[in-house]
């Protein structure tokens, strides 16, 4: 179970000014903005479910992502994941919990698949007979029979998201973090993801929190909807309680910004 | 004591797979090899003509200053070989490759270790052993079981040293995002300089290196141990004493990943 | 007029790199006096063996580390080996400009505007410290005008060199490769790792007679007076000789690789 309690989080932008003084200065005392990407974020979550989470960019969403997955401290609040608070018990944390991040890759870029994912298992330390049938089971739900021997650098971009999906499955995480896991792919491979997480939903009950700009991952995948704008929660509930009659998901997502004025 | 075998496991598969990675394009790092000899052969070359003009310099022939910078080559060498993903560590935080790093569930600094081997290095080491090599032999060192020590011990140290300014660079990066040309003093700098023994430099610039950055333990004293200049064993294990100085460069390290945590930089 | 206006385009853009500037002077600096540290050593060992008074080989270290942007061969624009290596470079022949002139005043361009940052601070400092570790100044004021003169060519002579090394990467499978070759290649023969004068009677004559020795050893020599009339007029006369031919055969290469890209498709 996932549990957030009025988490705040603000960053210090250091101010850049024109002029050569200004920059000699800026040497010794920096001049601060203070940018909040979160205020009182509250939601919970729960086992086996499926999160979309949404909004526009700069919204706070990767800074959720990241206070949940260990990287990020927040100033307030709390979080609690299964019970363990991310930041604090990072390592304990991370054991649990998967991440794709769709905009860059954790594979080695010159050896094949196979190569880093054998790393994985010596980072993860997962036991044998373990990493053998996770293996078995990825390579087999994902179709990659044919990747694991090639060179992630010879991967098309779906090939490659289809592996990065695996590595970040190996050690059997209960809880997955996708952020924008679709970005760039053809029609053939986001079916493929999609349908993909679903499958693993259902076999394993594996909690997945996904953000995305793609309205057909909502639409296919989450049956939960958190929209955040500005940094606050604007709503939380099903795709039906948005959408109105047959109008189409974009226009729907586009309209409920427009609501929010975000 | 399990922990520590899969940690020296997990390093040597890092190892494997960079190398392997590396193996990919053999013509470049076969280039890049070559390329790495020449660019410490000139230092070489710089310190072959000055001696043909100066029989010495503060006591110390050419054959005693090529061993001194035969030991400082490779020691630094073998810093930047293993430690060199400190080096290159602005591009991590800045491509956002640390955030990954921080989802695994070991120590980052194994993992930024692990990121980059650098074997390219051999060039400069290779040169470095024939220099060492002809300083021990004309420089007349009478081999025995302390001074065999010594360069053990020297070749820890220094690695160590070294590493640790490494270290000190990345974990600046926590907070100026950008690395710092200015410590290219410390780590480039005292590769370059410590072609000669430090006391050349003067005393305080050996006091410096004594107490602030340690170079003087990896080189000089241990140095003047080996030419029979000192004979007190002290001097013989002072290089690992210098592997204190991992210490603060571990604490500045720990404090920038802290830091990183609270401001997501 | 058209390469005036990427020389002031990448002079304004260097100059907005001040903080680097800053950072890269300090290190000069620090780098300098370390080399003077070891001139002093040598000093102490055998006065009678220093080539020139030590006074003008701290001068010498001073000014180099000064104008280290306008002498030193490793200071490449990446940029252009990016554009070469992808392939890009084919943009860059659909402008209606020379792209051996372009670069060529580019380069100059980078090169003035980074010295200009870097060398008041350190100069600024070397001029204060005691004598004799601080920078005298020059000879005479017809020695400083020769010291700008041969400057001048040195820089010219350098950025031409430099657009051999750009231009041969057209023909080469590592540029990276070449590059390292060349620049540890120039560095020692220009005088960068120890100045010429130190270098023995023999070896210095044929390294003088070589185009390195105009990038910048004559005009930190000339500066603090230790070459002799006939001398200058023998360096100036070599660093002309070699600015053209050097530059001819940069241009006749580009023209060489140009017609490679347009026949092969880069």
């Amino acid at each position: 179970m996932i549990m957030m309690e009025h988490v705040c989080k603000s960053y210090r932008i250091a101010k850049r000014n024109a002029g050569f003084r200004e920059a000699c200065k800026s040497l010794f005392f920096r001049e601060y903005e203070v940018a909040t990407a979160l205020s009182d974020v509250s939601f919970t979550i729960g086992d086996g479910e499926m999160v979309g989470y949404i909004g526009p960019n700069g919204a706070g969403k990767s800074s959720t992502i990241k206070i949940l997955s260990g990287i990020l401290t927040p100033d307030s609040g709390r979080v609690l994941v299964d019970g363990r608070i991310p930041y604090r018990d990072r390592i304990e944390h991370v054991r649990q919990i998967g991440v794709v991040f769709g905009q860059r890759s954790q594979l080695w870029w010159d050896v094949p698949v196979i190569d880093s994912f054998e790393l994985l298992k010596d980072i993860y330390s997962i036991p044998k007979s373990g990493y053998r049938q996770n293996l078995e089971e990825l390579t087999q739900l994902l179709n990659l029979e044919e990747l694991l021997r090639t060179p992630a650098r010879q991967l098309s971009l779906g090939q490659r998201m289809r592996c990065e999906i695996a590595a970040s499955l190996l050690h059997g995480p209960k809880l997955l973090f996708l952020d924008e896991p679709t970005i760039g792919l053809d029609a053939v491979s986001k079916l493929a993801v999609r349908d993909f997480i679903l499958k693993l939903n259902k076999l394993h009950g594996v909690t997945v929190i996904l953000t995305t700009h793609d309205m057909q991952d909502i639409e296919a995948l989450a049956s939960r909807i958190i929209l955040i704008g500005k940094g606050r929660i604007l709503m939380d509930g099903n795709l039906s309680d948005i959408k109105k009659g047959n109008a189409d998901i974009d226009e729907t997502v586009a309209e409920l910004y427009r609501s929010y004025n975000i | 004591m399990k922990n520590d075998c899969s940690f020296i496991k997990l390093y040597w598969h890092y190892v494997s797979i960079n190398v392997r990675s590396m193996m990919q394009y053999k013509t470049s790092f076969f280039l890049s090899v070559t390329g790495q000899f020449f660019v410490s052969f000139n230092v070489f070359l710089g310190i072959y003509f000055m001696f043909r003009r100066f029989p010495e310099v503060d006591g110390f022939t050419y054959s005693e200053v090529l061993l001194c910078y035969g030991v400082v080559l490779l020691e630094y060498s073998l810093a930047e070989m293993f430690a060199r993903g400190f080096d290159m560590f602005p591009g991590m935080v800045r491509g956002g490759e640390f955030d990954r790093v921080l989802v695994r569930p070991r120590g980052e600094i194994l993992q930024v270790l692990g990121s980059k081997f650098e074997l390219t290095r051999i060039g400069r080491m290779i040169q470095a052993l024939f220099m060492f090599v002809y300083g021990i032999v004309k420089s007349d060192v009478t081999w025995t079981f302390p001074r065999a020590l010594t360069v053990i011990f020297m070749l820890a140290g220094g690695t160590a040293v070294f590493s640790g300014l490494f270290l000190i660079y990345a974990g600046i990066c926590f907070f100026t995002l950008d690395g710092l040309e200015f410590m290219n003093v410390f780590t480039d700098g005292a590769k370059e300089f410590g072609k000669y023994p430090v006391g050349i430099y003067g005393e305080k610039m050996l006091l410096f290196a004594t107490f602030i950055v340690p170079y003087a333990l990896v080189q000089y004293y241990p140095l003047l141990f080996l030419l029979g200049r000192r004979n007190s064993l002290f001097y013989m294990v002072l290089p690992l004493l210098a592997g204190a100085f991992l210490f603060p460069a571990m604490g500045l390290w720990k404090f920038g990943v802290r830091h990183y945590q609270s401001s997501g930089s | 007029m058209k390469y005036l206006s990427f020389f002031r385009m990448r002079f304004a853009v260097g100059l907005q790199y001040r903080i680097a500037a800053l950072a890269g002077a300090v290190t000069q600096f620090a780098w300098g006096f370390m080399e003077i540290m070891i001139f002093k050593a040598f000093y102490r060992a055998d006065a009678s063996s220093f080539p020139m008074s030590f006074q003008a080989a701290v001068s010498y270290v001073w000014l180099q580390q000064a104008f280290l942007a306008l002498f030193a061969a490793w200071m490449m624009e990446n940029e252009i080996f990016d554009t070469i290596v992808s392939g890009n470079v084919a943009y860059e022949l659909c402008r209606p400009v020379g792209i051996y002139d372009m670069w060529f005043a580019r380069n100059i361009a980078g090169r003035l505007s980074r010295a200009v940052l870097r060398c008041f601070p350190i100069l600024a400092i070397a001029v204060f410290l005691p004598e004799p570790y601080g920078i005298a100044p020059p000879a005479s004021p017809a020695c400083f005008a020769l010291f700008l003169l041969t400057a001048a060519l040195g820089l010219l002579m350098t950025v031409s060199f430099c657009m051999l090394v750009y231009v041969l990467s057209f023909f080469t499978i590592s540029p990276a490769g070449l590059r390292i070759l060349f620049v540890s290649g120039t560095e020692f023969l220009a005088g960068g790792v120890i100045p010429l004068p130190f270098f023995p009677d023999k070896v210095r004559f044929f390294m003088e007679l070589l185009p390195f020795a105009g990038m910048q050893n004559v005009a930190l020599r000339v500066y603090s007076g230790s070459m002799s009339a006939g001398e200058i007029k023998r360096a100036v006369l070599l660093q002309l000789f070699w600015l053209v031919a050097v530059t001819g055969l940069g241009k006749a290469l580009c023209r060489l690789a140009e017609k490679k890209i347009t026949v092969q498709g880069g």
